[in-house]
């Protein structure tokens, strides 16, 4: 058994309004640069509907993630080592970015310039990609229900292998929104198709990332990645793709897309798993058996044996802490509702989601029915096969079963939460009918429907402690380098030339402490601003001490 | 043996030859993240699907004939049984099958360049360049290799270029061995020398970031934060880290 922690997050769908302020947050934070404007990392699809790029779903025509020989090993599906490089010159799976969508903006300065005229000046859009007018045609969430969903929803790859008269009722029945990011798989195909060996998967906590500095551009992640979460900046020639936020995540942060959600239905937390059994778990024969493959992966953390073996493979006493707060386990494992996406591509995902119930009390109230009455939604979940079937065909490779047992579970605990808040009479059937206790029911309800913030975001901060502490009171640049310019931050070719400076815990760490302490900044015996110098003097602190004055000797690596 | 023999077939190359290996060492220490293929696939699939690997596939061969043509002594194929005229056979056919390959993919390229809107407007003045050296570079090998090769009474490159490019690769430069080859086969050296001067500032760099250790590496690749960069600064010689006895990482 080998324990590694992993990152993970849950989404809970009924509670997702589709009003992408995630999608916008995250493009603001992160993608908001020339050569990615098409490029969402997150990104919120109606469903059923054909997905960001375009049937992505649709792994006959991209290729992406792992199928199972027959001899029972994994391989990628655009294949193996040979036949990556052999395509290295141009490759056969690469969606187009007109795939995606065409980047736009618009003329606006014609508003502005325009001549007086008869007319109203209008802003036509521009392309992003060819600098010429162009005719808007599709967008990021160009088939949102609130667009045209309904024109393009027949395309989507789930659905095709729904019987066809399925589509028609659909467009009347159910509609629901899934928010998308990068799933950090725990068997990455995206990583498995690197040639360069530019992506991994960081050890401490899961987190799959792309080397800016060793990608070289040969697009092999871009196919590989079946949920289409890896894109190519068309300026800079790299990979690149959802971060999880890890600036943030080091220092406890939870992510963009979490932190501004208005529904508050994403969930952060640790879980760990046995890294030596991911892939037996991902070969296992009958896709059905995948999701409880994926589930056998992860480890209990409340076991001794578990953390006896996280701690001798050095993962912290406050990450196991973490790991048993953990409110991805909670759902996951205990309460059993969360579902992986699209367990058949066979890479692991580690973004799972709650099925939502909403689309079937939509139904059950729509005819007059009582929506929370336990007996009621159990029958319309097993009446309406169709919800449940193109559920399944998200979440569980086509297998109804689990699929039926969260909604059954949802459904319970809505039904019981009506009888305790009217105070009415308990109903211990409702309970036992979905295997658990009334407790377990209310403890689910508060971490789903109260969902504390602190509930949802059990992050625990990197050990970056045990690195030099306060990094910046050293008042060093990260260019003061053997042999390195050391004249500050200019860089040997002009500005910003050379490395960039990396994200630091440590330097937020300190600058919170600066900012937040008692004491004014200037008392720090190594800080001077010399900007607000007047040369008058000697401030304290723009010369070490001297011998006999007090701090003789405390010079910057005394401190670390 | 003139001054400007000399200055051709000795000063220039070593120049060019200086250029392209320090250059290489100071793109890669200094600019790793422009170190890319810059693709343009996510444009247009449709030309590039056609031309890329015809053109990639052609300039393999043709490096691979002139390793085999320039930097093999004759005396070596011999020895293994390679008479002049099977050389000359295979270089010449296969040659002609190489540069056909190589210059009908750089035709359908720079014509998917030119024509196709985001992929001329990726396009930098430094590809522009490559491109003319590049272009011209093919175009006078291949002029050589018609009119002497295939058409004339086959020029015997063999004893002369080849071992003026060993005695350079060797330091015991000869510039007289150049100096009565014919021009077109010149003009090809001295446009192969700009290329090389040019090389480590454009995109064909990439060419040495072949991904071969692919083949051998495990699928999944995992990294730790790295022990040696704990702080925001390259740590400095002669400071160690201070451990607890018996801490495991």
């Amino acid at each position: 058994m080998k324990v590694m922690a992993q990152m993970a997050m849950v989404m809970n769908l009924d509670k997702c309004i589709g009003c992408h302020t995630c999608s916008v947050t995250c493009k603001q934070a992160w993608t908001n640069r020339t050569g990615v404007e098409y490029v969402w990392f997150n990104n919120v699809e109606t469903r059923p509907g054909v997905g960001y790029p375009r049937t992505y779903e649709d792994q006959e025509k991209w290729g992406g993630g792992w199928v199972r020989t027959k001899r029972g090993r994994l391989k990628l599906r655009s294949g193996g080592r040979f036949t990556k490089l052999s395509h290295i010159f141009s490759n056969p799976k690469l969606p187009e970015i007109r795939d995606y969508y065409e980047p736009w903006t618009y003329e606006y300065d014609t508003l502005l310039s325009a001549p007086q005229g008869e007319h109203t000046p209008v802003a036509r859009p521009m392309s992003l990609l060819t600098g010429k007018a162009m005719q808007i045609h599709w967008s990021a969430n160009w088939d949102d229900n609130l667009g045209g969903s309904t024109e393009t929803m027949a395309q989507d790859p789930i659905l095709k292998q729904m019987s066809e008269q399925v589509t028609a009722e659909l467009e009347q029945a159910f509609m629901f929104y899934l928010p998308r990011i990068c799933e950090h798989c725990l068997n990455p195909s995206c990583v498995a198709s690197c040639p360069s060996g530019a992506m991994y998967k960081r050890a401490e906590d899961g987190i799959v990332l792309v080397d800016q500095d060793q990608c070289r551009g040969w697009r092999m992640c871009v196919s590989g990645c079946p949920y289409k979460k890896v894109y190519f900046n068309h300026k800079t020639g790299k990979a690149e793709k959802c971060t999880m936020c890890y600036p943030r995540l080091e220092v406890g942060l939870p992510t963009v897309c979490s932190e501004t959600c208005v529904g508050r239905l994403r969930y952060l937390g640790l879980v760990l798993y046995d890294a030596d059994r991911v892939l037996e778990a991902a070969s296992v024969e009958d896709p059905a058996e995948l999701l409880d493959a994926q589930r056998s992966v992860l480890l209990d953390p409340h076991d001794p044996a578990v953390v006896a073996a996280a701690e001798a493979e050095g993962i912290p006493h406050d990450w196991v802490l973490a790991a048993q707060r953990s409110p991805i386990w909670a759902l996951i494992s205990t309460y059993q509702v969360a579902l992986p996406l699209h367990p058949e591509y066979r890479t692991m995902p580690m973004v799972w989601y709650i099925p939502p119930l909403s689309p079937v009390v939509d139904v059950v109230t729509g005819s007059g029915n009582d929506g929370e009455d336990a007996r009621t939604l159990f029958a319309a979940i097993d009446r309406l096969r169709i919800p449940v079937e193109y559920l399944a065909g998200l979440f569980t490779a086509g297998e109804t079963a689990p699929v039926t047992a969260v909604l059954q579970r949802l459904a319970a605990m809505r039904a019981h939460m009506r009888n305790v808040n009217l105070g009415a009479e308990q109903d211990p059937r409702i309970a036992q009918a979905v295997g658990m206790t009334a407790e377990e029911i209310e403890a689910m309800y508060r971490l789903l429907a109260i969902a504390k913030y602190e509930d949802r975001y059990v992050i625990p901060a990197a050990h970056a402690e045990s690195a030099r502490a306060l990094e910046e009171t050293a008042s060093g640049c990260s260019l003061d380098v053997d042999g390195g310019p050391g004249m500050g931050g200019g860089g040997r070719f002009g500005s910003s030339s050379g490395r960039p400076v990396r994200a630091a815990v440590e330097t937020f760490h300190a600058l919170r402490n600066r900012q937040t302490a008692d004491t004014p900044a200037g008392a720090t015996p190594t800080r001077v601003n010399l900007l607000n110098w007047d040369g008058n003097g000697a401030p304290p602190g723009m010369f070490p001490p001297e011998k006999g004055q007090p701090g003789y000797g405390d010079g910057p690596e005394a401190h670390a | 043996m003139t001054t400007r023999d000399v200055l051709l077939w000795v000063v220039v190359p070593y120049v060019a030859g200086a250029v392209f290996v320090v250059g290489h060492l100071w793109r890669y220490r200094y600019d790793r993240f422009g170190w890319t293929t810059r693709s343009s696939q996510v444009y247009e699939s449709r030309l590039l699907r056609a031309g890329s690997p015809m053109f990639h596939v052609g300039i393999l061969m043709v490096i691979g004939g002139h390793v085999v043509g320039l930097l093999v002594p004759r005396t070596w194929l011999e020895a293994v049984g390679v008479t002049e005229h099977a050389y000359h056979l295979v270089a010449t056919w296969a040659g002609t099958l190489a540069a056909v390959l190589t210059l009908a993919g750089l035709a359908i390229l720079v014509y998917r360049r030119r024509t196709v809107g985001p992929v001329f407007l990726a396009t930098t003045r430094m590809d522009k360049l490559m491109y003319v050296v590049l272009g011209a570079t093919l175009a006078f090998g291949t002029t050589a290799t018609v009119m002497f090769q295939l058409l004339g009474d086959a020029y015997d490159y063999r004893g002369s270029i080849s071992p003026w490019i060993r005695g350079l690769l060797t330091f015991q430069p000869d510039a007289s061995l150049m100096a009565d080859v014919p021009l077109a086969f010149q003009l090809h050296v001295l446009c192969a020398m700009s290329l090389f001067a040019l090389w480590p500032f454009t995109r064909l760099v990439h060419v040495f970031s072949a991904p071969l250790g692919y083949l051998t590496r495990p699928y999944i690749v995992y990294r730790t934060k790295d022990d040696t960069h704990l702080g925001n600064r390259v740590p400095r010689p002669g400071w160690e880290r201070v451990e607890r006895p018996g801490s495991r990482r």
